[in-house]
């Protein structure tokens, strides 16, 4: 039974929400754009500085399938997702790759709430992660001497 | 039909050229000016909220403002030549947001931690933070007006800080000095790289 209010891939088979009191609505209002959803089997993809690329066929593909369903709406594609106004801005923003904080900064909304739609899209194959290397074997001298020799020249 | 795509992005590859900076210190210390001091961009915020997830270790108690419940971080970018981009972060000021500190510090390259010498106890808790986590860090002695000058020396003695750890002067409202505070950073983390592939080359 999808819907445009499906909750997706993921919502099944995880523990019921917890509610807090009633002061505490502000800690889950953001993610009512997420169907409530706070984490993402795929979150652990988008580190901070992790930069994310549009695939650029998928989402002309995306944008296609868009246009089919609008001239035939009602009751027929069931199955086919429907992505957020936010899904489309993350496509949109990372034409040219842009760093995970700086999307959620962008879309100024909470890096929790931006990991799950980088999942969804992940999910759809919409976009490309490219993850920062890890910091044990990155930073050779040669590197550290050209950001320091960068820094300098700023 | 032209190609909107700006060739200006970082070379293809598997990983990214990101690197990440943090800031630490006190509140009011100086972290967000510091940011802005270097970054190549007005200096982005975003915020994470509060998910059940972290509420496990946050004392929502102790908060009078329950509407409080984002924890926002100041950050800006430096491009450099050779295409590498580095990051450079302001960590939440408060004890609360600790969960946030995990995720910032998770492949940092090292950390400065602002001091201002008239709360100098509102270091301590980033100071055992960087210790425990083995983050390469500095310290850099912000310069406020009115504060009596206290020697970087006198400043290591107080934090009880061994001797390979930088101590510097600093005053982050000027860029040569900021850019500075970010230089003998990276010459510390390149220091205790080599000194750990020779542990004997340091003397603790």
């Amino acid at each position: 039974m999808a819907g445009p209010h499906s909750t997706g891939s993921g919502a099944a088979g995880r523990r019921p929400p917890v509610w807090h009191d009633e002061s505490n609505g502000p800690v889950v209002r953001p993610y009512a754009l997420t169907g409530g959803r706070t984490d993402h089997q795929l979150a652990e993809q988008f580190d901070l500085v992790a930069l994310i690329v549009t695939d650029e066929q998928a989402a002309a593909g995306l944008a296609a399938d868009g246009d089919a369903a609008e001239q035939v709406p009602a009751g027929s594609g069931a199955s086919q997702w429907a992505p957020e106004p936010e899904h489309e801005m993350i496509l949109a923003l990372c034409h040219t790759p842009l760093s995970v904080v700086e999307i959620a900064s962008e879309l100024e909304l909470p890096l929790g709430v931006v990991r799950v739609l980088l999942g969804d899209l992940l999910d759809r194959s919409l976009i490309q992660v490219r993850r920062p290397a890890p910091v044990a074997q990155f930073p050779s001298e040669r590197v550290l001497k050209e950001v320091i020799d960068g820094i300098r020249a700023l | 039909m032209e190609s909107v795509r700006s060739d200006a992005g970082p070379p293809p590859g598997d990983s990214a050229l990101t690197v990440k900076i943090l800031v630490a210190g006190g509140f009011g210390v100086g972290k967000t000016t510091l940011v802005s001091a270097v970054s190549e961009i007005r200096p982005l915020r975003t915020e994470e909220a509060l998910t059940e997830k972290s509420i496990g270790i946050d004392d929502t108690t102790a908060v009078q403002d329950k509407t409080t419940t984002t924890v926002a971080m100041d950050f800006g970018r430096i491009t450099l030549p050779n295409g590498l981009v580095l990051f450079v972060f302001g960590t939440p000021g408060q004890d609360r947001f600790w969960f946030m500190w995990d995720e910032l510090a998770k492949g940092a390259l090292g950390a400065v931690v602002l001091v201002d010498t008239r709360r100098l106890a509102d270091c301590f808790a980033s100071v055992d933070y960087f210790e425990r986590r083995g983050v390469p860090f500095i310290i850099g002695v912000n310069r406020f007006e009115g504060a009596a000058r206290h020697s970087p020396e006198q400043v290591r003695d107080a934090l009880d800080l061994p001797s390979y750890v930088p101590v510097i002067d600093c005053d982050v409202r000027d860029r040569e000095s900021a850019k500075q505070v970010l230089i003998t950073l990276v010459e510390h983390i390149m220091r205790s790289m080599s000194s750990r592939r020779d542990p004997g080359a340091l003397t603790h």
